[in-house]
């Protein structure tokens, strides 16, 4: 285990971290949509697993299925190991199920949804018309690319419920089926039958659990044999109402030889108490099959003294079980107050790949515990690792990571590059390796930097008339190079920006 | 265009004085050269006068076009035309040189209430002024001086110098590491920029490259001050007899 600590080393940094102001104030997405919504009681108990069951119709083996998870949660404990601080969660003071009254009778379209519901996906600029997303996209020496359309289907979950999901004829004809875990529940039981719960048990850890009892919302992705899927998909989830949790369930299978790319994106209003979302995402990967899963987490992260924001335990991972089956996450994480997530994969097939690219940025208060686990079990499997962590402000960034090698996983290999950057001297990376290798055929690779923001490239910056936030979020974003690139091209742009907004305020 | 008044200057860190007095005023069109032994404060004026952090100025003032440039930011002073190109360009890892000048220029230009250029109009600019200054295309594309060698870093400052067309140019040491046709090259894109508004402070180690860029004045410094300045002959001076007999002159 390697400890960093951010450590200043000479003076030179003060001056460009005086004024760490507030990133709530500069959060873009802060916004409460004012609608009338309808809830469960407060708390959880099996009445309320049942009633959240009833009230998305589901079947009685989904119901019993959610009531074990339940009995089992009660008696386990929330997990301590992760470097992460916050007060104790208050379980019983939680709405476990938020939906929006217009949504009680199921709109058939999304022409049919509450205009204000749908204004609030075009405030965050997500695209519910079935139309080509026009990407301008300006000239980049790295990620060269010229102006291009592109479909994206999106799932549109507010709170407890999936507004609906777009451009479903297209999809029916490749035979691609996309649609809310709910209404996969009781239209596809077989398929959810046979794999929720096969990659993440209900018994896997405390949130999971949690999940499995409560559940609502959440993507269902199924691609099969052969099928490249026409077009990207992605899920937009949005936290509106106040005391609520999010617990969405996501299942994506890619059944043999066909393969999917999946983004999701994440924003939550401005509010004084944390909320609570506890996620889980199932993928499954038969032979020959690849999914390229993104994510662009911007939950709000809470103000600059670390009141409100969102509480973000999730629990993500695929399983490879195909021969050369492929798996790559991606994710940007710049939102939550906390972040507790750690997409792994299970390298079961032999040949099978995974990989995990990410960045994850701290300012203020924030803290953030991810990583990843590369689980290999196949034989000649490989895996690679490329975490960018930054931090500011009194912000904590952990990196964990558990790389496994199993004795029958001969000849298999792992890449993994760490680097942290720190932008001044209140704010601390950590890194976590865990390396196992059991057998002798198997190569394990690790490289790990932390450095600080460079001021020589700050005033280089500068010089050529670069303000310094701006000068600031370009190096961070050229820090990030590699994971930015790993985004599907739509996404990285945004991502850019992303990056810069959320280091707002952590220079002056 | 620029003047420097009795500038006195210390490092914050070691209150070790640097600048001890310097006074030097460029008249707009003009070209200027500093000569002077390593260590003489040079490399200090020029991150002085562009305002990078770690220097106190004890005493003294800078007018840059009349305004009193010393309390503003480096991206401000750029903003009203100030460019350096530095003795040794900064590596920046992951930001593409395109996007590096992209992002400067559009940015001057927006501090100046001047529309942004779209990406048509920048690439074309980009690739006119490479090829004078016979630089790559695919040097464009990598990341801003990463892997360059000592004569392409160089050539590039002269690229964002002609891309940002500032109107005080303060360029250190930028024939040190070229070879005589790359000197040429550079010096052929400087003398392409001269013109009646624009001035330029080349400070320099050598006679040659003032064959190329023919100055108006020549100073020398020494031990933080400017002992002495005259027409291009004092640079022959300097190449024959070196700098011993300023000194004692000092
Ligand atoms: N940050 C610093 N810390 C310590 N000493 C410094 C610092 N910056 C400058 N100096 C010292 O100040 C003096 C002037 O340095 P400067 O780089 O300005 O010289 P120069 O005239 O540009 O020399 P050269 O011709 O070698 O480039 C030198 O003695 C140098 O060591
Ligand atoms: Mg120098």
């Amino acid at each position: 285990m390697q400890e960093l600590d951010g450590q200043l080393r000479d003076g030179v940094d003060i001056e460009t971290v005086k004024t760490v102001k507030s990133v709530g104030e500069q959060y873009k997405y802060g916004f409460v949509t004012d609608i009338e919504m309808e809830f469960t009681p407060k708390g959880i108990s099996e009445d309320i697993v049942r009633l959240i069951s009833k009230k998305n119709d589901e079947p009685s083996w989904m119901t019993e299925w959610r009531l074990a998870a339940y009995r089992r949660w009660v008696k386990l404990e929330e997990p301590s190991w992760a470097m992460i601080d916050h007060p104790p969660i208050n379980y019983q003071e939680l709405y476990y199920y938020a939906k929006p009254d217009s949504m009680n009778t199921k709109p058939k379209s999304l022409d049919e949804v509450d205009p204000k519901l749908l204004e609030t996906y075009q405030k965050l600029g997500i695209p519910l018309q079935e139309q080509m997303q026009l990407a301008e996209v300006e000239p980049d020496d790295t990620l060269e690319q010229n102006t291009m359309s592109k479909k994206v289907a999106v799932d549109a979950v507010f709170d407890s419920v999936s507004l609906g999901t777009t451009f479903r004829k297209s999809l029916a004809e490749a035979g691609v089926i996309f649609c809310s875990i709910t209404e996969a529940i009781i239209t596809y039981p077989d398929l959810v039958k046979k794999y929720l719960g096969s990659v993440v048990p209900t018994s896997d850890n405390y949130f999971a659990t949690l999940n499995s009892a409560v559940f609502s919302a959440g993507s269902f992705v199924y691609i099969p044999k052969g099928v490249k899927c026409p077009m990207e998909l992605s899920t937009y989830f949005r936290i509106n109402a106040e005391n609520t949790g999010q617990f969405e369930r996501t299942l994506i299978i890619a059944d043999e030889g066909s393969s999917v790319s999946y983004l999701e994106g994440c924003t939550a209003p401005m509010r004084d108490e944390n909320q609570l979302h506890a996620a889980v995402v199932e993928l499954v990967i038969l032979e020959d099959a690849e999914i390229k899963y993104s994510t662009v987490q911007n939950w709000y992260p809470g103000d600059e003294d670390g009141k409100g924001g969102i509480y973000n335990f999730v629990t993500k991972r695929a399983d490879c079980r195909g021969d050369r089956s492929k798996v790559m996450w991606t994710q940007v994480e710049t939102g939550s107050a906390i972040t507790w997530k750690y997409p792994s994969c299970i390298l079961r097939g032999d040949n099978s790949q995974g990989e995990f690219y990410s960045i994850a940025i701290t300012n203020n208060m924030q803290q953030a515990d991810t990583g990843t686990k590369m689980i290999h079990l196949g034989k000649a499997t490989k895996s690679r690792i490329v975490s960018k962590g930054i931090s500011a402000g009194k912000a904590q960034n952990t990196y964990r990571g558990l790389v496994s090698i199993h004795p029958k996983s001969r000849d298999s290999r792992n890449f993994t590059q760490c680097d942290s950057l720190l932008i001044g001297d209140t704010c601390g990376a950590h890194t976590v390796p865990y390396i196992e290798v059991k057998n002798n055929s198997s190569r394990v690779e690790h490289e790990a930097t932390t450095s600080k923001v460079d001021e020589d490239q700050l005033f280089y910056c500068r010089q050529r008339g670069v303000g310094e936030e701006e000068a600031v979020a370009l190096v961070v974003n050229g820090f990030c190079k590699e994971v930015l690139q790993a985004l599907p091209m739509e996404f990285a742009m945004e991502a850019q920006k992303l990056v810069a907004i959320s280091l707002e305020g952590s220079v002056g | 265009m620029l003047a420097i008044k009795d500038l006195c200057v210390r490092l914050e860190d070691e209150k070790k004085e640097i600048l001890k007095g310097v006074n030097l005023t460029i008249k707009p069109g003009e070209v200027h050269a500093v000569m002077g032994p390593n260590g003489s404060g040079k490399s200090t004026m020029s991150y002085v006068l562009s305002g990078k952090s770690g220097y106190e100025v004890t005493a003294g003032s800078v007018a840059l076009k009349g305004t009193n440039i010393l309390e503003m930011e480096p991206e401000q002073r750029a903003a009203l035309g100030l460019f350096l190109a530095f003795q040794y360009p900064i590596e920046i890892p992951g930001v593409g040189n395109m996007t590096f000048l992209r992002t400067a220029l559009n940015s001057q230009r927006k501090f100046r209430n001047e529309s942004e250029l779209n990406a048509a109009e920048f690439l074309k600019l980009v690739r006119d002024q490479a090829k004078l200054l016979n630089i790559d295309t695919e040097m464009l594309k990598r990341p801003v001086n990463v892997g360059f060698s000592g004569g392409e870093k160089k050539r590039n400052e002269i690229l964002q110098m002609a891309m940002l067309e500032p109107s005080m140019c303060v360029l250190d040491e930028t024939d040190s590491g070229l070879d005589v046709d790359a000197m040429k090259i550079v010096a052929k894109g400087v003398n392409g920029l001269r013109n009646r508004n624009r001035s330029f402070l080349v400070i320099t180690h050598y006679q040659r490259l003032l064959n190329h860029i023919v100055p108006d004045v020549v100073h020398i410094m020494a031990d933080g001050k400017i002992i002495r300045s005259g027409t291009a002959e004092l640079a022959l001076e300097v190449e024959t007899n070196g700098y011993a007999n300023f000194k004692e002159i000092a």
